[in-house]
């Protein structure tokens, strides 16, 4: 089964880390990438451009709404993510724990729902 | 029989599904044919004599609570029960250790981290507890809808995020059996905060205490396991004697002794001994305490200075401020009000704990700060009042009147 593994964490936090620190931390991030490439968990994943990128938009009583910055306003934001296959709920646990983000923010775990067979045409 | 079912099911509503159906065809033929012989023949056939006695037990539970509920009475007789007869081969071959593994399984998936703690209450009582939604809502004093919502969702997320029905691997065994005593150890204090009037909630002390003997049963041999069952019965010991004809609550100090189970003290103690040789653990320090309370013929002969010192040794396994009070409290019985208040000021981050304002409260008036007394006990009355436990309430508002009457 897939889940989708969501990396929060707080960005000007993340700004304001020192050069020393991030380094060793996307050594890291690749580290993790290439295992669980290795293991065949990895479907696809992504860092992102920050929150100051973000573009919302939103369609209400047929206008468009297009607005500057990301949803909603969070204490923690987006950061990137991981599609993973996991057998269970505990291995895909297992595998965000991995996550070198883990120790500093939150992960979240969404599983994907399976695709419904589609019936013979 | 549920977690056998649902691991051959591979799905829990499919199986608490079948249980049910089969449940129900069990109940009209029973009303027809009288209860069947095929359960007993089949666990007789396996030889083993303490699945028939644990059976019979819960026959004998069930009938009394006028519901014939998780029972061997699941007649091969209807289509959704099939899977039952599989259940039946399975077991010749293996019966107890069958159906322990698929309990163990199903307790630990009931208290998966995933699931909000009021979730694995819910869930632990409905399952293994076997209580019904509407004897849990009652028991926990919510409305009967909002805790089937919250079975529904709890079925829906095992279901759709793919709890796996499993015991944690070694790693993750020791946190996740934390959980698990945790959750036991929440009904038994629901319990424990009842009212005499509030028989459900009462019941669920006896409820968690058959959980703890079920976790011992599944061969958790974990000393922190015996030493819950140990605290849970040494605590419930005294249930008698802990509210008067009032119905108000008396201390334990002032609580007549001949009212308590001694057989439930002795066998607490026993388990306590048992845990403690097996390894330190903070229930089986917790029960020893306990004992000590229990096992003194009169609160004069209590043995303060080991009780405090069990308190040091739980103090090194689980540092908390709610332990350096307990340890207060004791010491202030040992040395003295003045040495006891001395440690309770210098506590941190328990300024919403009442139990903090009402030991504050105790030793102030014992040193004759009459004023200050009276407004610890004011505040611990408010903090008794938010979490709905009048009885404390009441019992601390008395407190303030005899104060000011000298």
């Amino acid at each position: 089964m897939q889940y989708l593994l969501l990396v929060y964490h707080n960005e000007a936090q993340f700004a304001a880390t020192p050069y020393e620190v991030l380094t060793p931390m996307f050594a890291e991030y690749f580290a993790y990438t290439t295992a669980i490439q290795a293991s065949g968990n990895w479907i696809g994943g992504n860092r992102l451009e920050p929150t100051s990128t973000a573009t919302t938009v939103r369609i209400r009583d047929g206008k468009r709404s297009v607005t500057d910055g990301p949803f909603a306003e969070t204490k923690e934001q987006l950061g990137g993510y991981y599609l993973v296959e996991a057998k269970d709920l505990d291995e895909a646990i297992e595998l965000a724990a991995r996550i070198p983000g883990a120790r500093i923010g939150s992960i979240e775990v969404r599983p994907v729902p399976p695709m419904p067979t589609m019936p013979p045409a | 029989m549920l977690a056998t079912l649902i691991r051959l099911l591979g799905s829990f509503d499919a199986a608490e599904e079948a249980t049910q159906e089969a449940f129900a065809t069990a109940l009209a033929s029973w009303s027809m044919h009288g209860l069947p012989d095929n359960p007993r023949a089949w666990l007789v056939s396996t030889g083993r004599h303490r699945a028939i006695d644990r059976m019979r037990r819960r026959e004998v539970e069930a009938r009394r609570s006028g519901e014939a509920a998780r029972v061997v009475d699941w007649i091969a007789e209807s289509e959704a029960v099939r899977p039952l007869q599989e259940a039946r081969l399975l077991a010749e071959e293996n019966a107890m250790e069958a159906v322990q593994d698929d309990r163990l399984r199903l307790i630990f998936t009931c208290c998966h981290p995933s699931l909000a703690e009021e979730t694995q209450v819910v869930l632990t009582l409905r399952t293994l507890g076997g209580l019904s939604t509407e004897a849990i809502a009652r028991a926990f004093l919510k409305p009967v809808a909002t805790v089937a919502q919250r079975l529904v969702r709890a079925k829906a997320k095992i279901r759709d995020a793919r709890i796996p029905y499993s015991v944690p691997n070694r790693k993750d065994l020791r946190e996740r059996l934390d959980a698990v005593l945790l959750v036991v150890y929440l009904v038994f204090n629901e319990g424990y905060g009842a009212e005499p009037r509030e028989t459900e909630r009462r019941a669920l002390c006896e409820e968690a205490i058959r959980l703890g003997r079920v976790l011992l049963e599944m061969l958790l041999t974990a000393p922190e396991v015996r030493g819950l069952l140990a605290l849970m019965l040494l605590q419930h010991a005294r249930a008698a004697a802990r509210f008067d004809a009032n119905e108000d609550l008396v201390l334990l100090e002032d609580q007549d002794r001949t009212l308590w189970d001694a057989g439930a003290i002795d066998e607490g103690a026993r388990l306590t001994a048992e845990s403690l040789r097996a390894g330190v653990s903070a229930y089986g320090l917790q029960s020893a305490i306990a004992a000590l309370h229990d096992q003194a013929v009169q609160t004069s002969e209590t043995d303060w200075p080991q009780i405090v010192g069990l308190y040091d040794v739980l103090l090194q396994l689980q540092p908390s401020p709610v332990v350096e009070l307990n340890r207060a409290v004791a010491i202030a019985m040992h040395r003295g009000a003045a040495a006891g208040l001395a440690l309770v000021e210098a506590l941190d981050g328990l300024e919403e704990y009442c139990p903090y304002w009402a030991a504050k409260a105790q030793m102030l008036a014992w040193i004759g700060e009459i004023e200050r007394a009276g407004e610890a006990y004011k505040r611990a009355a408010e903090l008794a009042c938010a979490v709905g436990d009048h009885a404390q309430q009441r019992f601390f508002e008395r407190r303030i009147t005899a104060l000011r009457h000298g």
